[in-house]
């Protein structure tokens, strides 16, 4: 049941936040997940962003569609506005809710069903529109809810419960994004929090799309032997690509700081458009995670070679253009604009009455 | 009955070769002289090649329906002669291109077939060949207008204000109407008996069709989010609502936009779009047509069964599948009223003509947001797209939009709690809060089960409370929507039932059958759920007629189960071939069933 509330305590010596809040108030519902479920990990790396970030939980609209990813939103800032919407449709419910009011911080939770099949569509079009939001895939490759069919995501060859291998080829959210054009993709594993808490703060504060994909292993229904979406064989076979670490504008990082550069020019610092700054390091000398084609040939070469790529894979931050710098809308929300500047009177009416005469 | 300023002719043309500005220049100038006038326009569901007519009826008593007879046809569509010399009423005229032989088609001995050279005309005078084509539509435009008497004045003005200073345009066309009016002074028994003569019956009016006046209604209700998918015949909408943002959403200094209009990947994205900013607080809309209100379905449900406002503007089209994409028809009642699965039931308005786009649209958003639901605004092809004689809309500037329970910071702070589904005050509508309010506002909006705190639930009595409370909030809507408009003829017992764009035909015909001796009352619904006087209208007369354009009678259908009347206790008058409705097919339905029950 995902309204199971948690008991509100607060201890004494918690640390607070820039709100002074401390990391319980960004807690949610208890989970009704499977124990082990990926997803948790997941829901609380976000916890650990939002919180760091100060971002105001009421600020927040939590977005998802329909599955066990989709019902993360319940289970992370119980102050937030959240909507479950339907199967798939997630990305065009938040393109409306970000269209309308543009000032709010827009989370969106989805899962490789939700997102690859059902609604490949929507999130190619929300890619498209450049909709400013963060879109997480929790990628289990199996339908968990409906106990265990495969995902478009299971590779070929990856087994079921059941020991069947799975013949088609999979979607690749990351690859998918970068032909579209999506100017923000990471992937990270749920298991490594240390990875995906940066990723997620710099994506939330990305100007436009960022996806990030997440090996979130299905507990009861993909984590045996012979599934490529395992906690063991995502634990073998990531290879972080690019480390990351989000800076805000004025404040001293609390997550891991890259000190692990040997010099400095190995360490790519872009500018994010809330003021703060994403510092990279590329693990291979020569990848460039503000070049699309080569970012796209690294994720392909190690797919093909079984490996996993993580890390800030790409993010394209100067020319993006979010969804209202294409629309040209004003810079405050549109539900704040006042009847009188939406309306153009009775005058108006009556001059424009006379050109359909 | 023919005769002076109440007449009926049209135009068969071929798609795509101009046709369309020389018909409603012909359409504009007769209003201009002050004429009643209506246009319908045929068109194939395709860019070029396929056969159009264009008919224009003038009714010197504002009759604005469909015409049952037509008096002149002007045959300009070699594929289709068959069909037009067909058209043309007992004693009536066929005028012709005569640049080539007759065709033996063209014969008939009750009618007067006139020929005009346009073809040869045009290529003696103009040299480009786009030219020749194009502007044989203005030469027949002139010889209309010396057969029936058109204000050359009022024509030529038109032309000027339309190419201004495009001086070769302008030239060109003054030329070509200038050959087909000649032409025909000089040959043709001008003015035909029937024809035109100055009045003063269109001053307070405007022409104009429905898509621009719903359009116009959303801006003027202060819409600011439109999500749509191209669709005809619904896509014009959006293109007006665009253009009027243009006009005047844009802040005079920064260029900015004080809206957004986003094109849809499909009809579920744009469902979804407009749930999704109607949640955030935006009054928003999509415009779509029968095949995108199937699509939609979910999403409809999803915002019925979670309380949140959004408007649908349906121009419905002949179904089921592509049906006939270009025809009209109102054969989604059904699918409107209790769109998605599960049990669910739906605000529907229907305008029945585009000065009801215009004020229905607005009341649309209204009772969206007071209601927080789907509304839905069924309107028609031949509403939406054919200019329609109305008169001059009206704006109160005294209007502000009713936004229904909302709870902002401040009134959040004087309730103990706050429920998002809690009924305070019985009439099924709870409070709503928008995204971005702090404080005890935030709540989680889902499609599965839920209680009056909005919490997850799979309890039984939760359940039952939240789906009461729902249909106790639509029913509760049937005397806020639009009450239905009522014409009585003195001691009628025979009572016609409409909608939409059936009422220009229903009204004329009672007109017609009481003048025959049958008076008849006519209402036209303009709300769904139904309100009292619908059922009290159809109980105050000893028979009852359906009049409405789909094959199931889905109008009856509904009156039947909402209201608790057996189907059989209302006669159906059913038209649904694509075309609009004539006053004669009324009119004999009635008069054949009276006989028939006579008999």
């Amino acid at each position: 049941m995902t309204s199971i509330a948690k008991p509100p305590v607060r201890h004494k010596s918690s640390r607070t936040n820039g709100l002074g809040l401390t990391i319980r108030d960004y807690e949610g519902a208890m989970s009704t997940l499977c124990a082990g479920c990926g997803h948790d990990s997941v829901t609380a790396a976000l916890i650990q962003a939002a919180w760091e970030m100060d971002l105001e939980p009421h600020r927040v609209g939590k977005m998802s569609g329909i599955g066990c990813s989709s019902k993360t939103t319940a289970y992370f800032m119980k102050q937030s506005h959240g909507f479950n919407s339907v199967h798939g449709r997630m990305p065009s419910v938040t393109s409306g809710a970000a269209a309308a009011n543009r000032a709010l911080t827009y989370i969106g939770i989805s899962g490789d069903g939700d997102s690859l099949s059902i609604g490949l569509g929507q999130l190619s079009h929300a890619i498209r529109r450049n909709v400013n939001m963060l879109y997480v895939l929790e990628n289990n490759g199996v339908y968990g809810l409906t106990k265990g069919q495969f995902s478009a995501s299971a590779d070929i060859g990856s087994l079921s419960k059941k020991g069947e291998p799975n013949e088609q080829s999979p979607i690749d959210p990351i690859l998918l994004a970068l032909t579209l054009g999506a100017t923000f993709a990471a992937r990270s594993f749920s298991g490594d929090k240390k990875q995906l808490v940066p990723i997620l703060k710099a994506a939330i504060a990305h100007h436009g799309f960022a996806i990030v994909d997440v090996i979130s292993p299905c507990v009861s229904f993909n984590d045996h032997e012979g599934s490529t979406k395992s906690y063991a064989h995502t634990r073998d076979q990531s290879v972080e690509t690019v480390i990351a670490d989000y800076l805000p504008g004025d404040f001293v990082p609390l997550t891991r700081e890259i000190t692990v550069s040997d010099t400095e020019e190995e360490i790519r610092v872009v500018q994010l458009h809330d003021g703060g700054s994403v510092r990279l390091r590329a693990t291979a000398p020569d990848y460039d995670p503000t070049n699309r084609e080569s970012a796209y040939t690294h994720v392909r070469q190690c797919q093909q070679r079984g490996e996993i790529a993580t890390g800030l894979l790409y993010v394209d931050e100067e020319q993006g253009r979010e969804m209202h710098d294409m629309l040209r809308t004003v810079p405050e929300p549109l539900i704040e604009v006042p009847y009188e500047q939406l309306c153009p009177g009775r005058a108006a009416l009556d001059a424009l009455m006379e050109r359909y005469r | 009955m023919s005769g002076i300023n109440d007449f009926a002719f049209k135009m068969g043309t071929v798609n795509g070769t101009g046709s369309a500005s020389a018909n409603s220049l012909l359409m504009q100038a007769i209003f201009r002289m002050g004429i009643p006038v209506t246009g319908k326009n045929i068109f194939p569901s395709n860019i070029q090649g396929l056969p159009t007519w264009y008919e224009i009826r003038v009714s010197k008593d504002g009759y604005t329906a469909r015409p049952s007879d037509v008096d002149l046809v002007v045959a300009l569509n070699q594929s289709t002669y068959a069909r037009d010399v067909k058209a043309v009423r007992a004693g009536g005229y066929l005028l012709y291109d005569s640049s080539w032989p007759m065709d033996a088609e063209l014969l008939r001995d009750d009618i007067t077939v006139l020929g005009v050279p346009f073809g040869r005309m045009c290529i003696e005078t103009f040299e480009k060949d786009r030219d020749r084509t194009l502007l044989r539509n203005i030469a027949y435009a002139g010889a209309l207008a010396a057969l029936l008497n058109i204000d050359m004045t009022v024509v030529e003005g038109m032309l000027n204000e339309k190419f201004g200073k495009k001086q070769r345009l302008l030239d060109a066309n003054h030329t070509a109407i200038r050959l087909g009016y000649d032409y025909a002074k000089a040959n043709l028994p001008c003015p035909l008996p029937f024809h035109l003569e100055k009045m003063d019956k269109t001053s307070d009016s405007i022409l104009m069709d429905g898509n621009t006046a719903s359009a116009l209604g959303a801006v003027f209700a202060g819409a600011t989010v439109g999500a749509w998918y191209p669709i005809t015949p619904a896509t014009a909408l959006m293109e007006a609502f665009k253009s009027f943002c243009e006009k005047y959403r844009v802040d005079p200094e920064t260029k900015l936009h004080r809206y957004a209009i986003l094109q849809a990947e499909d009809e579920l994205a744009a469902a979804g779009i407009v749930i999704g900013a109607g949640w955030a607080g935006a009054r928003s809309f999509t415009n779509t047509s029968g095949p995108g209100i199937s699509l939609m379905q979910e999403f409809i449900g999803l915002a019925y069964y979670t309380d949140i406002p959004a408007v649908f503007f349906d121009v419905q089209r002949c179904g089921p599948a592509t049906g006939m994409p270009t025809r009209t028809q109102q054969a989604d009642l059904f699918s409107l009223a209790y769109a998605s699965h599960g049990d669910t039931k739906h605000i529907v308005i229907f305008p029945a003509d585009p000065r009801e786009c215009f004020e229905m649209a607005v009341q649309a958003f209204d009772l969206a947001e007071r209601f927080q639901t789907p509304v839905f605004v069924a309107s028609d092809l031949d509403i939406g797209m054919n200019d329609w004689m109305v008169k001059r809309f009206e704006w109160d500037d005294s209007y502000r939009p009713d936004r229904g329970k909302v709870l902002d910071a401040e009134a959040l702070q004087k309730i103990e709690r706050f429920s998002r589904y809690l009924d305070v005050d019985g009439d099924g509508i709870a409070a709503r809060t928008l995204p971005g309010v702090g404080g005890k506002g935030a709540y989680f909006v889902r499609g599965s089960g839920h209680d009056k705190h909005a919490a997850y639930t799979e309890d039984s009595d939760a359940y039952l409370e939240l789906v009461d409370r729902l249909k106790r909030k639509i029913d509760g809507a049937a005397n806020a929507v639009p009450a239905p408009v009522v014409t009585r003829h003195a001691g009628a017992d025979i009572g016609l039932i409409t909608i939409g764009s059936c009422d220009a035909a229903v009204r004329e015909a009672a007109d017609i059958l009481t003048a025959q001796g049958t008076p008849v009352n006519v209402m036209r619904i303009r709300g769904f759920p139904f309100s009292d006087d619908v059922r009290e209208f159809i109980t105050q007369h000893g028979r009852v007629f359906v009049i409405e354009q789909n094959r199931d009678a889905q109008l009856r259908a509904l009156l039947a189960i909402e209201l608790g009347f057996a189907r059989d206790s209302m006669h159906s008058i059913l038209d649904y071939g694509g075309m609009p409705l004539t006053p004669k097919v009324v009119v004999d339905a009635v008069a054949s069933h009276l006989v028939g029950a006579s008999a």
